[in-house]
């Protein structure tokens, strides 16, 4: 079993698309959320869309953690780009995100020290190389991603690395759920909840959100044969007036999650209020530094003044994070902003939901 | 003075550059026209047309598994010439030398340079020697010129394709790319993926043989299958099918890709020729590709319409459609 061919077998996929087809739904829309940006690409790459019956509508949402990231961070990053001997590191579609005036592949064009790491742990060696600069990195990501950074974190610390610091932007996926589901702007039937973040914070995260608000949760792996059983499973639910978190993907998510490293993140961080692109501040849906680690805290350890920040006007990637508007609705899609010209963030990320859209769709 | 590291010396036109370019450039390329050791090199083609390149090499890191900056330079070069039919003839190599550069780095990538042109049957003619600062250049760069002479009866462009015409390619996708990736962030998987870089023109040379009224050659370098598909789809102004079934991909490339969130049809390959051949041909073009030693995985992957033209789709493996756009931008690693 290797993972990958047999997620693809083209019969498999044939028998779970004709169950599809052959389902009597008893509504004329089905709405599924899927949240997470890899599982944008994924369908498109699938070519999943059109062999869907028409009653299925699959609706992105804010999982793409590039495109969540706020106007004014973008902004903080470019700010210490800027600060004399700074090198910024970040993951890479960071770069080329616009912010107020500017973005951090600009800057670099300009002569800012900007790299892309592929690692946590890249940026700390290249701290570890450059004794007499500061090296800043920029902690993007859900779950997923935060057990590394807070691994680097607690290795420099452990190394008695002083010239490296983190600016915290990460976010957490339940919260965000919430906050989408107490709006009630957009109608969500279902979820097609992100395989990657449930490994860590495991199936049982989801229970609150099926418990206080009703709406089925069902974990998906991306290769195709997962994400057409997923949407089998919702439909199920769906149709049989149930609302359970079920996990589809239980080759590498359990109900429990991987407590060792929510243990890690839990070590360094703590839930904070955290500003979203297009949805505003959400109340403990990001990460701060606890006060024994401030230390590391890119906001602590530089003053950073007040920044007026301004958004593009025209851009919809809010309304497209939220899942109220797909990104063909938005009037600069294609016309004005597209990716070697991107307005806002999520035409920027090779898995954001308008990136996705103007790549793999006509 | 290090005999170890290469100094600015040896890039000032005096005695010091006259020592390397005998010791080193012309000991390794041993051929009659650069041992005269003139401006230019002189020298008669017979009649018909000439088909003429340039690129320039900076590829980072240097050494990689299955090549290096040398022999790379040799096989693009060659591979240019190669896609238009012609038989390559000569090279030039301008070589641009950071200050600090290990002699031994030098050497080797030198004499790998001179047995790829060994093989390919061609000789590096003539060559410059600049050496820049230290910082200035990345190690080494290579900027080349190659000719060739094109036979008569043979056009080869990217217009040629024609609806019914179907894609061919001579092996497995992303081989190149993947193995300088992994090779220069150090991301290491179970094996150390090989780079695909080779010389083609002798496998052109036969696919020609047995159907010359082959209608685009092209390598698909930078950007990938995928890119290089576009540019012929926009081009010829038909539109292209992909088969995602039939796209020979090795397994420690796709989980690489997989691993890393990359799609194979945007890696870089260099040693690796699509070929778009009426129908009526590429039975007999396949045949003798798969009888070669860089074309023993050849296959059909896909054909040429005329709905939607310019551009290029892919049949997926479930049966569903996506549009294959030009890479835009660089394809990077996924976050989460």
């Amino acid at each position: 079993m290797k993972y990958l061919d047999e997620y693809r077998d083209p019969q498999l996929a044939k028998s779970l698309i004709e169950r599809l087809q052959r389902t009597a739904f008893s509504r004329e829309e089905v709405r599924l959320m899927e949240i997470c940006g890899t599982h944008t690409v994924a369908i498109f790459r699938s070519g999943l869309r059109q062999l869907l019956p028409p009653q299925i509508k699959l609706i992105s949402g804010p999982g793409c953690p590039v495109c969540v990231t706020a106007n004014e961070d973008i902004d903080k990053a470019i700010w210490l780009a800027r600060q004399p001997g700074v090198i910024m590191t970040t993951f890479g579609d960071l770069v080329r995100v616009p912010g107020s005036s500017s973005s951090l592949h600009i800057e670099r064009s300009k002569g800012a020290d900007v790299r892309i790491v592929y690692a946590t742990l890249d940026a700390l060696q290249i701290a570890r190389e450059n004794p007499g600069r500061e090296v800043v990195f920029i902690g993007i990501g859900f779950e997923t991603t935060a057990p590394t950074i807070a691994a680097a974190i607690q290795q420099a610390s452990e190394l008695g690395v002083n010239n490296f610091s983190v600016l915290s932007v990460h976010k957490l996926l339940p919260p965000v759920m919430r906050a989408l589901l107490e709006a009630r702007e957009v109608n969500v039937d279902g979820f097609i909840c992100p395989g990657h973040v449930s490994i860590v914070i495991g199936a049982g995260a989801y229970r609150e959100i099926v418990e206080n608000y009703k709406v089925p949760c069902v974990i998906t792996g991306f290769e195709p044969l997962d994400i057409l059983q997923g949407i089998c499973l919702l439909i199920d639910q769906i149709e049989g007036g149930r609302a359970e978190v079920e996990n589809q993907y239980r080759r590498a998510v359990s109900w429990e999650g991987n407590s060792a490293a929510r243990k890690l993140i839990d070590r360094i961080f703590e839930p904070a209020d955290c500003t979203w692109r297009g949805i505003g501040v959400i109340p403990k849906s990001g990460l701060g530094f606890r006060q024994e680690w401030k230390k590391f805290d890119a906001a602590e350890r530089f003053s950073m003044p007040e920044i007026a920040v301004k958004e593009h006007p025209g851009c919809k990637c809010g309304e497209v994070l939220r899942g109220v508007m797909s990104p063909p609705e938005c009037g600069l899609f294609r016309k004005v902003c597209s990716p070697q010209d991107p307005k806002g963030p999520c035409m920027v990320s090779a898995e954001g939901t308008c990136g996705a859209y103007f790549r793999y769709s006509e | 003075m290090d005999p170890g590291l290469i100094q600015l010396d040896q890039g000032s036109g005096g005695r010091a550059m006259h020592e390397l370019i005998d010791s080193l450039f012309v000991s390794a390329f041993k051929n009659p026209l650069l041992e005269e050791r003139n401006d230019s090199a002189v020298f008669e083609i017979r009649g018909g047309r000439l088909a003429m390149t340039t690129d320039s090499y900076v590829v980072d890191p240097i050494f990689f598994p299955g090549g290096n900056i040398g022999s790379l330079a040799v096989h693009g070069t060659v591979n240019d010439l190669a896609m238009r039919g012609a038989t390559p003839l000569y090279i030039t190599a301008g070589f641009i030398l950071e200050e600090g550069l290990a002699y031994g780095d030098l050497e080797k990538v030198v004499l790998s340079m001179a047995e790829a042109a060994r093989e390919a049957g061609v000789q590096v003619i003539a060559g410059d020697t600049k050496v820049v600062p230290r910082g200035k250049a990345d190690k080494v760069f290579i900027n080349t010129c190659g000719i060739g002479t094109v036979p008569e009866g043979i056009d080869i462009r990217g217009q040629n394709a024609r609806p019914g015409d179907l894609v061919l390619i001579n092996g497995t996708i992303g081989d190149h790319g993947m193995a300088v990736l992994c090779k220069r962030e150090g991301l290491a998987f179970e094996n150390e993926i090989q780079s695909d870089a080779a010389s083609l023109n002798g496998l052109v040379g036969l696919m020609l043989d047995a159907f010359p009224g082959i209608h685009v050659l092209r390598d698909p370098t930078r950007g990938g299958v995928a890119t290089t598909l576009n540019e012929i789809a926009e081009q010829s102004g038909v539109g292209i099918r992909l088969f995602e079934e039939a796209l020979p991909i090795r397994e420690d490339v796709l989980g690489a890709c997989e691993v890393l969130g990359l799609d194979p049809l945007y890696v870089a390959n260099e040693g690796k020729v699509l070929a778009v051949i009426p129908a009526d041909g590429a039975d007999a073009v396949l045949e003798v590709m798969r009888r070669h030693p860089l074309g023993q995985a050849s296959c059909r992957i896909g054909e040429i319409v005329s709905d939607n033209p310019g551009r290029v789709f892919l049949r997926t493996q479930i049966g569903g459609h996506r549009l294959v756009d030009m890479l835009r931008g660089e394809q990077l690693p996924r976050i989460c």
